[in-house]
């Protein structure tokens, strides 16, 4: 692709073809593992290593909000952010601790078989299939908008079609082979999107002095970002502009009313819903035993941890790029003409991504002068630097991984609850294993359109949609997976409690606070599993207590789980 | 071996894994939840340049977490291994 750009191709030539190769290498990997069978399908026969599941869940996991939005997050909301890189990574501990080697213990096929058989009854499975499938639809909308948006930018399409461009490519990859497709091409976007990810950073920190590795050495430019924004002040715009943002928010430390409780709510919200996301959990079902289960969370977490303390870097060094006097690349302070003759500004500006207005008159453009979509600020980043052009490429071609991974974990997790816990499980038990793949496979085509037909109408940013998910997850769902496994007097009826009365006052809580109503103690509608989790938590443990113990079987059921040797409790081909 | 037996082992091989699982959720909870709480005062140091807070938010957590679950699976697997539940690869 060098070569080509050497060559004189045009820069919008490479960047189609960066995203066109690769999505064909996915689709090729997807059909080369078409299956027709129950246990690869659902679980990729359960026999992927340890180290590809790891890179294959760190793909599952990164999504388009890590990848293009999460540091686009921290370069505008500043130190409040990175909540959802604390969360985002410690969740794993919660993961690897109370759920996944029991959970694969278990041997089961989906979460929902999980709740269905530790509590039995159809009740508690269609509990646990509601929770999850709202918020992993919710999740997968945000996915969708996401490779929507940068198959515009790359393809020159209108969003509205870029979006239905961007299913097809996650279709391609999910649908022939279930599981088994999707964990390799899980792990092949892995490599992608972190080379996509790590070479920016690298080529701008090398620009900048600080060395090939940033990651220790950009803290200078940490301090010296206090200095500027000192010299510069952090006001609010004369005059907003609509989906735009302008930098209010210092970059090192709290600031304003429960700056820390704010911080540390946000970050429990995202790592319970870390340990309840059924798709993240459902890639531990698919190694060969208990221990490599265990194993594939942590490699999982060392690949995710790449990303994630790149992220800081990379918002630092890009608002250095443009605040920094000393840099070529800095526009505030500069004159105005100067700054609007700038291609990189000229092109975002055009599609209303980026604006530049000289409110105060002055002739210089301030900090509050500049206006960005914090989504485009990865994408951007190469450009904002001066990277050559195949660059924002390689980027914009790891965007597209980072969303289609999430994107095909999450479908394939609504897809397998509805084909296996509702259909199979609750309407026909007796349907043949043909008919049960088939109609998965209808089903991912089905909620992959109405996906992309909710997320063409752009009803919210993509890391708001994202917390949203998160916070129904562990809403409904944390407690009743811990608990199944770390009490055993916990029982069915207090498990529906849990769920239905969590997910209740948290779907209710976010319509309250999101219609306008004041937020308790800075609760807002980021935070909302908070309140889900508490009402969960309560409900689930009083219910429990007033009912009887379950039965003998149960816990004798609940003891097996808790040992990593002897056959899984469900059968092979339950 | 006796029920009673199998059972007393299962107990103990319990006790064992719970306080494992205990002491981890007690590191967890002084990097995700402890450190986020002082981050003001800790801002006040330096550390490799950055102010110690934000790093420890930026990576020292996150650097954290990472060895807290290798350092847990190794300890697991030493505890499978001494009751005889330990899996081969």
């Amino acid at each position: 692709m060098a070569v080509l750009e050497q060559l004189g191709v045009g820069a919008d030539t490479i960047g189609i073809l960066f995203v066109a190769f690769t999505i064909a290498i996915y689709a090729l990997i997807g059909w080369l593992s078409r299956t027709m069978e129950v246990d690869a399908y659902y679980v990729a026969g359960r026999q992927v290593p340890a180290v590809y599941n790891g890179m294959a869940t760190a793909a599952d996991w990164m999504s388009g909000a890590s990848f293009v939005a999460l540091a686009g997050g921290v370069y505008f909301g500043g130190y409040g952010y990175m909540a959802f890189i604390v969360g985002w990574t410690g969740g794993y501990v919660l993961v690897n601790s109370l759920m996944a080697p029991y959970l694969r213990k278990f041997g089961c096929y989906t979460v929902p078989d999980f709740i269905g058989t530790r509590y039995g009854g159809n009740l508690a499975r269609l509990c646990a299939v509601i929770v999850l499938v709202v918020a992993s639809f919710t999740y997968v909308t945000a996915q969708i908008n996401a490779t929507g948006t940068i198959a515009a930018r790359a393809l020159h399409i209108p969003f509205s079609y870029g979006v239905w461009f961007g299913l097809l490519g996650i279709l391609l990859c999910s649908m022939l082979g279930g599981m088994r497709a999707v964990t390799w091409t899980q792990v092949a976007q892995y490599i992608v999107l972190i080379i996509a990810y790590l070479v920016p950073v690298i080529w701008m920190s090398n620009a900048q002095g600080f060395g090939i590795i940033p990651h220790f050495t950009y803290g200078e430019a940490a301090s010296t970002m206090a200095q500027l924004e000192a010299q510069y002040g952090l006001n609010p715009p004369a005059e907003a502009i609509a989906g735009l943002s302008v930098l209010t928010t210092p970059h090192t430390g709290p600031v304003g009313d429960y700056a820390e409780w704010k911080f540390i709510t946000l970050a429990l919200c995202m790592m319970c819903g870390t340990a309840s996301l059924p798709h993240i959990l459902m890639r531990y079902f698919t190694t060969p035993t208990v221990r490599s289960a265990r194993k594939s969370v942590a490699w999982s977490l060392l690949f995710i941890f790449l990303l994630y303390f790149t992220a800081p870097a990379l918002a630092t060094l890009t608002k250095l790029q443009l605040l920094d006097p000393n840099l070529p690349t800095a526009i505030i302070g500069k004159p105005f003409e100067e700054v609007a003759s700038l291609a990189w500004i000229q092109n975002w500006a055009s599609v209303g991504f980026l604006a530049i207005a000289d409110q105060n008159g002055d002739g210089i453009l301030q900090l509050n002068e500049f206006f960005m979509r914090p989504d485009i600020v990865v994408l951007a980043t190469p450009e904002i630097a001066g990277l050559p052009y195949v660059i924002s490429g390689l980027v914009a071609a790891g965007g597209m991984a980072a969303a289609m991974s999430t994107a095909d974990g999450l479908l394939l997790a609504i897809a397998n609850a509805l084909s296996h816990d509702l259909y199979y499980k609750i309407i026909d038990p007796k349907a043949d294993t043909a008919i049960r793949l088939i109609v998965a496979r209808v089903l991912l085509v089905g909620i992959g359109a109405l996906g992309a037909l909710i997320a063409s109408l752009q009803l919210t940013g993509i890391l708001g949609a994202v917390a949203w998910a998160f916070c129904f997850a562990c809403s409904g769902l944390f407690f009743p997976l811990a608990l199944g496994v770390w009490w055993k007097r916990a029982n069915r009826a207090g498990a529906v409690a849990g769920m239905a009365a969590g997910f209740t006052a948290g779907s209710l809580y976010l319509y309250y606070v999101y219609t306008g109503g004041t937020p308790w103690f800075g609760i807002d509608h980021l935070r909302f599993g908070i309140v889900g989790m508490a009402v969960s938590l309560v409900s689930m443990v009083v219910v429990t207590l007033l009912t009887p113990a379950p039965d003998e079987e149960i816990q004798r059921m609940v003891e097996e789980t808790r040992v990593p040797t002897g056959p899984a409790i469900l059968s092979a081909k339950h | 071996m006796s029920a009673n037996n199998a059972d007393d082992v299962r107990d103990r091989y319990w006790a064992k894994t719970r306080n494992l699982t205990i002491v981890v959720l007690a590191l967890w909870a002084f990097f995700a939840l402890v450190i986020p709480a002082m981050v003001s005062t800790l801002n006040q140091f330096t550390f490799l340049g950055f102010p110690f807070g934000y790093y420890m938010i930026a990576q020292g957590s996150l650097i954290a977490f990472v060895v807290i679950i290798w350092v847990q699976n190794w300890r697991q697997d030493a505890i499978d291994d001494e009751f005889g539940f330990g899996e081969e690869e």
